[in-house]
């Protein structure tokens, strides 16, 4: 029974997958449109909300900008900003309504139309694999048989819809595209209430209890350092609520110290720092806190991946000093002006950085 | 009359007792001086952040009891905790204070672990033994309660494995008051020596702003006057239930390091007793958890706090069964970065008397 269950989940994961690609296929299209857009107003930015993610989804994210209004919020201090907040708003409200729709709501025509056929194959399955169990009675093996075939057929049903879908690309495109544009409207409006409550400084539609200080975090950055050297600001959810700050690798070191010295912000405790390859890039992700004042802050920086490097913060707090070791000798991650960068776990003569997801052990030997 | 000295290097190590595991240390000495010390580490790396990337969460579990092996209830605990940080897991009542006995329990063992060697260290042999005697009896209910001596393996995401036997909570009931007598004995033994006494206050002393500023955490930092216990300042589980104090000595040195782990032990031992006052007769030990656990695309950092100090948890996802990266925050890797600083114009004598009284466990240094 638990084989079957694992069989048609991972039906059910490969069809989802097939149809996460063509939807990917379709933001791709959009976002080359949009950079196109961009790029013509010489607003090009490209910014991956969700770094584990897949790579086409970050440009994706920004699809819906061309219809962005910006809302009546007050207290940011650019405009240029608040678009880009309520761009990305607005992607992440449409990936939220997308995943709402795989779970059972209703999608644009073309999703319903997919959903419904997936649903009466799905119940022809398992009719007929209920009426398999009740000829065979305790014969797996033929179940098992039946329900092969079936995932087969439905394979090909699939391939046979997506091919029509090919075909009719355009015509689908349009429709999701007017769709999509709907949405963002839709989302946009609800963006203006929800700024119309908190100030529209938070990313997430429900409000936190760390609001207050994002926007304390935010508000006395940008009045020292001006609007350019934060990238994002948002509540990570997932993390306990801990207020997040997203900087340009530039700034990373200005904010850095501004963070330590400010005397309202004070953040005098290094608690973490580590380094991540997400494949597009690379990041640096530092957990600070501030004892005097009592509150947590994450600060994150991106690199490239290829020749990653970025200013050191042990001169800020000297508890960094391992911990960039570490991520130089995992991740390969350089970091200027440390005063003894070594290879801390694997030694000088290792090979490669295994943390790295294109890492390939060597062995001399082999 | 001067004696004319010269520098001379001194290799500690990595197979010495008194480094806890393999660790070493190259000395550079003047006379009995030291000039320079640095630490080598990484014998024990054993890439767990690596293997963790190819296994499910449940199958990450047993990794984390090789990190602190003096402590793997804590280290079971913060994985389980991030993982339902981000799924959103409500684990039962029954689930958590088993976990939170057997996490204080894992604590008094860890302490006494360190109380032994400590002394063993600075030349006191039986205070190792009394401290093996009354560990080994928590290892044995440790036992009983998981199926293992010091790899427990016991959490799991939602909830803990296997449920206490019959008549464990009275064992525990029974353990505590019979630990209090001991740490009494303890304190009568060493903590009132005038020759340890001695041999400890003011060395490997350091102050509040360095402690804060070279990232040191538990008992280290709390050595210092700084008031700041995860368990009472960022509560996670049930510990807000609990009546129990952040025992702060301000001296910063090896003495002040000691008598918050004695004093850290007593309040273990209250956590312990009301925690089995208060557990609920019945009820589920697993909390509804999908069958297939996958973290939502995201990224959490957690941190609690173990023995010696603050462990902490980041995982990066992208949905899959499997973390798209794992990070732990592992606090004898922090506390240890201050070693060199601390052995700088040192007598030679003191080396083993400030190493051992940051508390390190290897296999956290070197993950």
């Amino acid at each position: 029974m638990d084989e079957e269950k694992d069989l048609a989940q991972r039906k059910k994961e490969a069809a989802e997958r097939a149809k996460q690609l063509a939807r990917e296929r379709l933001a791709a299209k959009q976002a080359a449109e949009q950079a196109k857009q961009a790029a013509e107003t010489g607003d090009a930015r490209s910014d991956d909300l969700n770094p584990s993610s897949d790579v086409s989804d970050g440009p994706a994210n920004e699809a819906p900008g061309g219809a962005a209004q910006p809302p009546s919020a007050e207290d940011i201090a650019s405009a240029k900003k608040r678009v880009a907040e309520e761009v990305r708003a607005k992607a992440a409200e449409l990936r939220r309504q997308r995943e709402a729709a795989e779970s059972g709501a209703e999608d644009d025509l073309e999703l319903a139309k997919k959903k419904a056929a997936a649903a009466a194959k799905a119940r022809a399955a398992a009719l007929a694999k209920q009426k398999a169990a009740e000829a065979a009675g305790s014969d797996d093996e033929l179940a098992k048989q039946k329900a092969k075939a079936a995932a087969a057929a439905k394979a090909r049903a699939a391939a046979l819809a997506k091919q029509q879908g090919d075909a009719a690309d355009d015509e689908a495109k349009q429709k999701a595209i007017a769709a999509a544009k709907a949405k963002a409207a839709a989302a946009a409006r609800a963006k203006a209430a929800a700024a119309g409550e908190d100030g529209g400084a938070a990313k997430p539609s429900a409000s936190s209890p760390n609001d207050p200080l994002l926007q304390k975090y935010v508000r006395i950055i940008e009045e020292h350092l001006g609007p350019d050297v934060l990238e994002d600001a948002y509540i990570n959810r997932l993390a306990k609520d801990v207020p997040t700050l997203v900087v340009p690798k530039e700034a990373y070191y200005k904010v850095a110290e501004f963070l330590k010295y400010n005397e309202q912000l004070r953040f005098d405790y290094l608690s973490e720092l580590h380094g991540t390859d997400f494949q597009t890039h690379m990041e640096v992700y530092v957990h600070l806190y501030s004892y005097p004042n009592r509150q947590p802050v994450a600060l994150k920086v991106k690199i490239e991946r290829d020749n990653p490097e970025v200013d050191s913060l042990v001169p800020l707090w000297p508890g960094a000093n391992w911990p960039e070791c570490e991520a130089y000798d995992l991740l390969g991650i350089r970091f200027r002006g440390h005063p003894n960068l070594i290879r801390i776990f694997l030694g000088e003569h290792w090979v490669g950085h295994p943390l790295r997801k294109d890492y390939e052990p060597y062995d001399a030997e082999v | 009359m001067m004696l004319r000295t010269e520098e001379m290097i001194l290799n500690v190590g990595p197979q010495h007792p008194s480094t806890h595991g393999v660790f070493r240390l190259i000395l550079k000495i003047d006379g009995e001086i030291i000039q320079e010390a640095t630490p080598v580490i990484g014998y024990l790396h054993r890439g767990t952040e690596k293997i963790a990337e190819g296994l499910q969460y449940t199958q990450i579990i047993p990794y984390t009891d090789r990190m602190d092996y003096l402590s793997a209830m804590t280290n079971n605990y913060v994985l389980c905790h991030a993982v339902e940080t981000m799924m959103g897991i409500e684990v039962p009542e029954r689930a958590e204070y088993l976990r939170v006995l057997a996490m204080e329990l894992g604590r008094i063992a860890s302490h006494l672990v360190w109380w032994g060697t400590y002394l063993l260290d600075l030349g006191a042999t039986s205070p190792f033994l009394y401290a093996f005697r009354e560990r080994e009896m928590i290892i044995n209910l440790l036992n009983e309660l998981s199926g293992a001596r010091l790899t427990f393996n016991y959490m799991r995401i939602g909830g803990v494995k296997w449920d206490a036997p019959d008549g464990w909570i009275d064992k525990v009931k029974q353990f505590v008051p019979y630990m209090r007598e001991k740490l009494h004995g303890y304190h009568e033994l060493v903590t009132g020596n005038e020759i340890f006494r001695q041999r400890v206050t003011g060395v490997g002393r350091y102050t509040k702003e360095e402690a804060i500023s070279y990232s040191l955490s538990g008992v280290n930092l709390r050595s210092t006057g700084v008031k700041w216990d995860l368990r009472k300042d960022e509560p996670y589980s049930i510990y807000d239930r609990f009546d129990f104090d952040v025992p702060v000595r301000d001296g910063g040195d090896c003495l002040a390091r000691y008598e918050c782990r004695m004093a850290e032990i007593e309040q273990s031992l209250r956590i312990i007793e009301q925690a089995c006052e208060q557990f609920p007769p019945e009820g589920p030990i697993m909390g509804k958890v999908p069958r297939i656990i996958k973290a939502p695309p995201g990224e959490t950092f957690v941190r609690i706090e173990a023995p010696r100090g603050e462990i902490g948890c980041y995982i990066a996802s992208d949905g899959k069964k499997e973390p798209y990266r794992l990070k732990f925050r592992r606090p004898s890797f922090y506390n240890l970065q201050i070693l060199p600083k601390l052995l700088k114009g040192q007598n030679l004598a003191n080396v083993i008397a400030i190493l051992g009284s940051i508390d390190i466990v290897l296999g956290e240094v070197d993950g």
